[in-house]
Order: structure tokens, then C-alpha cells, then sequence
């Protein structure tokens, strides 16, 4: 039995996520050398093609802008100590919300149609993660359980959508109707050449204000402050005649508004339609952005940047390093959110006994 | 496996008049705060010797570091004349020293006769152990008083008797030095006075008692020697018939203390709040407030007086609108009140009707919010006028509530669950008592709190009661519900079985009500005791804080 002396904030914030991170990429170098293929070689590649030039630093800010909403649908419920692992079917359930207003109204001007593509993808996204809102606050079903469950619904109802309802005539691919040119977000490499024909557009700044937008709604608000009055003691948020079913409803239903915004990112510019399959994993990026970012939005920003480097820099290797397979960087991919989500705390209680004794021997 | 010693092995060597504990110059660091320092204290064989000091003086400290849970940064230890290097508490067993923590460490659906042998199992056949301990545990009945049938099962067992089944299984496993942590914190006085005779017995047969206590009137009851304890360090060894409470006091506290509370008569104005065939379950359905109906006027404290899991936290709570009422009707200033839903309490709190919880740490405070966001909790909506929240306006009145109440330390961005137990208490307080309600429900005012904070808060209650507020306490301690109340309704059982003056009742009298012993002559006997206690209980005797010296010290 002895008294945990906790970490300064640098360390908790900035040291430990960067030595899990380097713990992972050594044990991916290790399995590049295993393969016989040079890790530094490698490792330069990753960063060279995810921040080296501006198409696929511009690559790496779209995926970024994917990561950023579904880290802060994961985080805003776990301000509520709720673990939303749904984003995944939030955001594709929003990109039905997305292309269903954009078809209907295609031909409107992209300036129009983007806050109405962020309206519907919103709501749909909301209405989405409010079912298990409702149930865990009527019924006490766990959100775990349920958001779970609501991405495997998801994909089969979007399935049903797109290939029988959506799916034009005399198209082979399962996909939707385009949205016209001129209704579609415009990338940024429009207005900055950088960016070239990169994919990143303007909802990349809807997710900068995003960030902004829940650092003010958790730390800045009335509401945040209820929500983070749940997310550490219910029994003190009933004390405080604060409505806890209330609470979790509106919370899931802004998380999953949040997750949506990867439709409008995807299905309002990149694509333009909607296309089976769309979110191909990024929700569940999302939960490891999350718990890397400590729910707080600037770690968001900086984690989902890590693993918007991750992904272009991986393709990047992969089509560099012929003997590095897609899988291997999956494998990478995977080492990183090993490390710095599930085994996040693995180095905690060393670095807590290096500083305490730093600090007896500096006190004394 | 440690062997199980006889309870008199190891004294043969040692003459009478070796101590049975020697400490010389116990020292203990935790990080930057300094719990024990240089520390000296003989307890002499076959003596009760209380330990007494305010929370974070660092009793616990020094006891666990002679149970071998700390080991001390320097100073010695010598165990029957002999030096001993205590490492772990299995060692401690070995030279006899047993602990019986404020907190029972029993096995809730194992018998008595199981629990005593955990852990001191003589072999992987339990067959013979447990029939060796059924001797074993007979004779120590005999010896000591301590009659608990071997087969009953412990979650249905009186607190007191869970108690003795933990007093058992120190001796069970040869303890010669018995150290007692807040014993009485749980038991009626009716049970309390029995621990004493136990205790007096104990010691007569030559067993040494270390009892760590802050109700000085214990110390005064059982003790021969009282050491005291300030901010670490140990201030004096008294003879416990040479001393008086008043003394005690002021070396606890290092100034002269006001024990009794000084209040003028109460002129109770009109009604204020009115209960009427109020009828609350817990959480598993079970009834707990069975059919009550009181009221308290402007002007007046009533105490709720009764031994804990008898209702009174489910009566609080439901008042507040912290837990659904089956039936009947609570009235505020004439209105009935809507309590249903889980924000039942902001309506509550609408009305005028304040809340200091029985658990500030369960229920009255968010220990990981800095304290100004605690000063607001229930509040909350009335800072900034739109969605945003005033955080300025917020800081405003907490450093305005922590110069009023002087809550210590006076950094209103310091995380709450940095305070001490009385600073967090006054954070409550402060938050519940300066938004002039007109109904006041105080559970617990002063627990886990310093003898100094706890005149501060008395005398708080008071000025509220001189203004006119109706207030409403709960307290385990009868002490307190004697000398602050006006009215002191007695419940049992979920029901109320009495009502008494507190100039006049007695404190046998009142005991005896408690334990649900009516007029009527019917006594339900020790072994049906109230003690179904609920797991909310269970977590209310767990929150208060042993030790705050870890909390007192600003980052």
C-alpha cells in the first residue's frame, strides 16, 4: 500500500501519449525488420507522404476532419460518462440525411447547401444515438450494448436503402445518385493551391469550429456543466435536481449530430453520393482518437491529426514499399491505438514513481 | 499460512512491566506532507489507552504503521521490550497485535465460525479447522463476554455483532494487543456500552486495548491512559482520570473549544414544512419509511433521532426529491411540493427548501470539480443568463462563501477532493445555508469533521434557527441531536415510535426508543435488531474520510 502521487499535468498531457506512440511504431519497426524491409526507410516514407507535400498533406487533413467528428461524438458522451461507441452507425445513418436533402434540392448552390447537408446528416445523425439514449435513460439498457448494436443496424438498413431504394437505374456499383458539381462542398485546394486536387474541403473548417464549439458547450455552458456533473457522480446530479434522463438523451443525440458530420465531409463533397460502406471504420477510429485525445478537444485535434497522418502516410507506404502489404500498416495502425487506448496507462505507474522520487529528492 | 498463535505466547519472556507497544520517533512522509513526526508513545501492558486528535492528525497513520500497512520512514518499534520491523499485517498477527478496522472486513453470506477462520486456515480440509475454532470460540465467549452463535450468517447480524465477530477473529488468531478504529461509530449507545464491557473485560484479563476515537466521551468512559495528537505530532500522554474533556479539547485543537452549544429558547413560528403518510422504498423495493407524518415549524430545529438503516436517509432523500415517494404528500409553506421525476430536487430547491446531505462526498459534492463549480451544484442554471455559464460570477460567490465560512485552503480553482473533510463540509454548507431558504434538512452536519469546524457549524445551525428558518437534522450522534434540537422525534423501523424534549429526555430513555423498545414493554430482541442496513448506509460509513492528511495540502 503506498500513496499514488499524481503525474504533472506536461506528462499526463504531452509525455505519455508520445512514449506510447513511440512504443508502437518500435514494435511496428520490429515487425518491418521481420519482414526484411528497412523501418527507418519506412518510417520516413509514412511522414514524407502524410506531411512532405500538399496533396497528401491534404490527404491527411481529410481524413483528419473524419476523425476529429467521430473523436468528439465519442468525447462529448463520455463528458456524460457515457461510452458512445456508435459513431460508426451515426455517421452512416447522417449520410442518408445528407444525400436525401442534397438529391432533393441538387442544383442549389454548394453555399446554400451546406448548412442544409449539416442540418439533415445532423439530425439523422442525432436521431440515430437518441434511440439508445432513450433506452439507456427509460430502461437503463447500457449505451455500450445498444450503440454497438446500432452500427450493425445501421448497415444493414443503409444496405437495404442504397442498393433497393437509392441505387439509380442501370448503375452497377451500390451507390446513389451523384450530387451536382455546384452543390457539392468545394475542397480547399480551390482556394488554396496547396492542396491541389486533394480531398479536403471546407467541412475540414466545420471541424475546427467543432472543436471550438464542444470545448465551449463542456467547460462553458450550463449544459456542459450538467453533463459533466453526470459524467462524475450521478447521485450529486440528482442531488442537484439536474434530470439525468434528460441529460443523456440530448448528449447522445448531440454525439451522434457530431458523427454525422463525417457524411457531410464524405457523402456532401468527396464522393458526392453515397456509397455503401462510406464510413469504412472511422467511427471507431474515432473511440481511439478519443481516449488518446482525453476527451478534451485539443487532444482530439492532435490524435486525429496522428491518425490522419497514419492513414495517408500508410497508403503512402504502401505504395512505395511493395514488400510492406496494406496489412502490415493495418497492423501498424492497430499498434498505435493498442498502445495509446487500450494499454494507454501501461507506462502511468513507472512515470508516477520516476517524478515522485524526483520529487522526494529534490523536496528533501 | 501464519500459524494461529495461543493468546498468550510471546508474554513469558517479557516482565510485567515492559509496555506492550514502544514507539520511539515514528516518522511518516506522504509525498510533501509529514503525518507523523518523531513520535513517542508507551502503552503499557493491560491497559485501554485511547487515541484521540482531529481528522489528519494522523492517528490511522501511526496505527497502520503499527499493523505494518505503512512502514515508517525512521523510528523504532518495540513489541513487548523486544525492537520489531513490522513489514506486513500477517507479521503484526504473529506478535499478537490485532486491529478491528472501523469498517468490518467480513465476508457478508459467510457464517461467523467461516469469517473467523479465513485466512488462519490450518490445512486445505476445512472440516477440522472450523471444528477446533467452534471450541476455541466458545471459550472466548466465555472468557470475554463475546456470545455470537458460530452459525449465523453475518449479513444478518447487528452491526455490534458483526463487530464482535471481528473482535473474535483478532483473538481467533492470538492477538494480545487489540487496536480498535472508531469503534462506536455505527453502534447505539445500548451497543456501545457493551463494546465497553468487553473492553473492560479484555483488559482484565491482562489483553492490552488501543482504542482511536474523536468522541472524547468514550475517552473519558473507558480509557486509563489518552495520548493526544495534533498535526502529526503527539502532544501529550494523560492519565484519563487526571484529565477532563475540556483539556482533551484544547490539545486537540490548540485552542480552547467550546464543547456544549450555547442557544437561547426557540420561538417556532408557523408550519414550515409538513409530512403527511409518507411512504418511501429503497432501491430494491423494499419499504423504509413506513407511514410518517411530523412537521416543523419557522424558528425550530427538529432531529431525527435512530440508529442508522432505520429510514432516516430515505426520508431525507425523499423530502429533497432525490428519491420517489410511494405515497404521500410533503407540504412547504402550505404547498404541496412536486417531487416526481428525477429533477425533482431543482423544484425542491425552487421552493426554498435547502439540502445538506448526509454524504457530501456521495451526494452533496463533486469531488472532481474545482470548488467554485460546487459552490453552484443544484444552482447552476442561475449563473448567465443564457446557455452560457458565468464561470466570473460563479467565482465570485465562492471566494465570497470561502472568506464567509473561512474554508481553508482559500483557492476556489483547488479541486474539491483536495479539501479536508470539514472545508468540504463547509463548501455544503456555505452553498446551501447563503441562499436564505426557508427549509433547511440537515443529514449529518458534522461527520468526519474536526472538533473545531464542528462549533463553527453547530453555531451556523443555530443563527439559521434564530432567523426564522424551519430546519430539519438527522444525525447518528445522539449528542448532537440532543443539544441542537428543539424536537426530537425518534424513529424506528421506518416509523416514528416517539417524540422527546431534549431538556428532558434521557439519554437511556432515548437509547431504548431507538432500538425500538416501546412502552409497551415489546422488545424485539437483540438478534432482530434494525440492521438490514442498505448499501446506501454501507457507502455512507465508507466515505468518511480516516485520514485527511494527504488532503490537506494545496498543489
Amino acid at each position: 500500500m503506498s500513496v499514488r502521487t499524481p503525474l504533472p499535468r506536461w506528462v499526463d498531457v504531452a509525455l505519455l501519449p508520445a512514449l506510447n506512440v513511440i512504443l508502437a511504431f518500435l514494435i511496428g519497426g520490429l515487425i518491418v525488420l521481420a519482414v526484411g524491409q528497412n523501418p527507418l526507410q519506412a518510417v520516413g516514407i509514412m511522414i514524407g507522404g502524410a506531411f512532405g507535400y500538399g496533396l497528401g498533406f491534404g490527404y491527411t487533413l481529410y481524413y483528419t476532419t473524419d476523425f476529429i467528428f467521430a473523436g468528439l461524438a465519442v468525447s462529448l458522451a463520455y463528458h456524460a460518462g457515457m461510452f458512445n461507441i456508435g459513431p460508426e452507425g451515426q455517421a452512416y445513418v447522417g449520410g442518408l440525411g445528407v444525400i436525401l436533402v442534397a438529391l432533393a434540392l441538387n442544383g442549389l448552390h454548394w453555399s446554400l447547401m451546406f448548412p442544409l447537408m449539416i442540418v439533415a446528416g445532423a439530425l439523422f445523425g442525432a436521431f440515430w444515438a437518441f434511440i439508445p439514449g432513450v433506452l439507456q435513460a427509460k430502461r437503463g439498457s447500457h449505451i455500450v450494448i445498444t450503440t454497438i448494436l446500432f452500427n450493425f443496424i445501421a448497415v444493414s438498413l443503409m444496405s437495404y436503402i442504397i442498393t433497393r431504394i437509392l441505387k439509380p437505374e442501370g448503375v452497377q456499383s451500390d451507390e446513389s445518385a451523384p450530387i451536382d458539381a455546384i452543390s457539392r462542398i468545394p475542397r480547399l485546394g480551390e482556394f488554396i493551391g496547396l492542396f491541389g486536387r486533394s480531398p479536403v474541403n471546407l467541412t475540414f473548417i466545420l471541424a475546427i469550429l467543432a472543436l471550438g464549439f464542444v470545448y465551449w458547450l463542456v467547460w462553458h455552458s450550463k449544459f456542459g456543466y450538467a453533463m459533466r456533473a453526470l459524467g462524475h457522480n450521478p447521485t450529486a446530479t440528482r442531488y442537484a435536481g439536474i434530470s439525468s434522463s434528460r441529460m443523456i438523451m440530448i448528449t447522445m443525440a448531440l454525439a451522434g449530430a457530431l458523427a454525422a458530420m463525417v457524411a457531410v465531409n464524405n457523402v456532401g463533397s468527396v464522393q458526392g453520393r453515397l456509397i455503401l460502406n462510406f464510413v469504412n471504420g472511422a467511427g471507431f477510429v474515432g473511440v481511439a482518437v478519443a481516449f488518446m485525445g482525453k476527451a478534451h478537444p485539443i487532444g482530439v485535434a492532435l490524435s486525429a491529426l496522428l491518425f490522419g497522418a497514419l492513414y495517408q502516410g500508410g497508403q503512402e507506404l504502401a505504395f512505395s514499399m511493395p514488400g510492406i502489404t496494406k496489412e502490415m500498416i493495418v497492423t501498424i495502425q492497430a499498434l498505435v491505438i493498442l498502445f495509446t487506448g487500450a494499454m494507454g496507462d501501461m507506462l502511468r505507474i513507472p512515470l508516477e514513481r520516476l517524478f515522485a522520487r524526483g520529487a522526494t529528492e529534490s523536496g528533501t | 499460512m501464519t500459524t494461529v498463535n495461543t493468546p498468550s505466547q510471546g508474554l513469558e519472556t517479557a516482565s510485567a512491566s515492559t509496555p506492550a507497544i514502544e514507539l520511539r520517533g515514528i516518522n511518516k512522509h506522504f509525498g510533501p506532507v509529514h503525518a507523523n513526526r518523531d513520535i513517542d508513545l508507551v502503552i503499557r501492558r493491560g491497559t485501554v489507552h485511547g487515541i484521540v486528535g482531529e481528522n489528519g492528525a494522523g492517528k490511522s497513520t501511526l496505527m497502520s504503521i503499527l499493523y505494518g500497512f505503512y512502514t515508517a520512514d525512521s523510528g523504532d518499534i518495540f513489541v513487548n521490550g523486544t525492537k520489531q520491523n513490522i513489514t506486513d499485517s500477517r507479521h503484526a498477527l504473529a506478535l499478537g497485535i490485532g486491529m478491528v478496522h472501523q469498517h468490518f472486513m467480513l465476508v457478508e453470506n459467510f457464517t461467523v465460525l467461516e469469517n473467523i477462520v479465513l485466512g488462519a486456515e490450518d490445512s486445505a480440509f476445512l472440516r477440522p479447522t472450523l471444528a477446533k475454532a467452534r471450541a476455541q470460540l466458545k471459550q472466548l465467549a466465555t472468557d470475554y463476554g463475546l456470545e455470537v452463535s458460530p452459525d449465523a450468517i453475518i449479513e444478518d447480524l447487528s452491526v455490534g455483532q458483526q463487530q464482535r465477530v471481528e473482535i473474535l477473529k483478532a483473538l481467533y488468531r492470538g492477538a494480545d494487543i487489540l487496536i480498535l478504529d472508531e469503534p462506536t461509530g455505527v453502534l447505539t449507545p445500548a451497543e456501545a456500552d457493551h463494546l465497553f464491557r468487553i473492553l473492560r473485560t479484555l483488559r482484565d484479563e491482562g489483553k492490552t486495548v488501543i482504542l482511536i476515537t474523536h468522541k472524547l466521551r468514550e475517552i473519558m468512559a473507558i480509557t486509563d491512559e489518552v495520548s493526544v495528537m495534533r498535526q502529526g505530532a503527539m502532544v501529550k500522554t494523560l492519565e484519563t482520570s487526571k484529565t477532563s474533556p475540556t483539556e482533551l479539547a484544547e490539545a486537540m485543537v490548540g485552542r480552547r473549544v467550546l464543547l456544549r452549544v450555547e442557544k437561547g429558547p426557540a420561538s417556532p413560528g408557523k408550519v414550515m414544512l409538513e409530512v403527511k403518510n409518507l411512504v418511501v422504498a429503497d432501491d430494491f423495493g423494499i419499504p423504509r419509511v413506513k407511514d410518517v407524518s411530523f412537521s416543523v415549524r419557522a424558528g425550530e430545529i427538529v432531529g431525527i433521532a435512530g440508529v442508522s438503516g432505520n429510514g432516516q436517509s430515505e426520508l431525507l432523500e425523499s423530502i429533497t426529491g432525490m428519491r420517489d415517494q410511494t405515497a404521500g404528500t410533503v407540504f412547504l409553506n402550505g404547498q404541496p411540493l412536486s417531487l416526481d421525476g428525477d429533477d425533482g430536487a431543482a423544484r425542491a430547491r425552487a421552493a426554498g427548501l435547502a439540502h445538506v446531505p448526509e454524504d457530501r462526498i456521495r451526494m452533496g459534492l463533486i469531488t472532481a470539480f474545482e470548488e467554485w463549480e460546487n459552490t453552484i451544484l443544484g444552482y447552476q442554471d442561475s449563473y448567465g443568463s443564457g446557455p452560457g455559464l458565468s464561470i466570473a460570477k460563479a467565482k465570485a460567490t465562492a471566494k465570497e462563501y470561502i472568506a464567509k465560512f473561512d474554508i481553508r485552503p482559500s483557492n476556489p480553482e483547488l479541486k474539491t477532493a483536495n479539501f479536508s473533510g470539514g472545508n468540504q463540509q463547509k463548501i455544503v454548507l456555505a452553498r446551501e445555508m447563503e441562499r436564505d431558504p426557508d427549509v433547511l434538512v440537515i443529514g449529518q452536519p458534522t461527520r468526519g469533521v474536526d472538533i473545531g469546524a464542528i462549533e463553527f457549524i453547530h453555531n451556523e445551525i443555530i443563527k439559521m434557527r434564530d432567523e426564522g428558518k424551519a430546519i430539519l437534522l438527522v444525525s447518528v450522534e445522539l449528542d448532537e441531536i440532543r443539544s441542537l434540537s428543539d424536537r426530537i422525534i425518534v424513529i424506528f423501523d421506518g416509523q416514528i415510535v416517539g417524540e422527546a424534549d431534549p431538556a428532558t429526555a434521557d439519554e437511556g430513555a432515548l437509547g431504548l426508543l431507538m432500538a425500538g423498545v416501546t412502552e409497551q414493554g415489546h422488545s424485539p430482541g437483540p438478534g432482530t435488531l434494525p440492521d438490514h442496513v442498505t448499501p446506501i448506509e454501507r457507502n455512507l460509513t465508507e466515505m468518511s474520510p480516516k485520514d485527511n492528511s494527504a488532503r490537506d495540502v494545496s498543489p
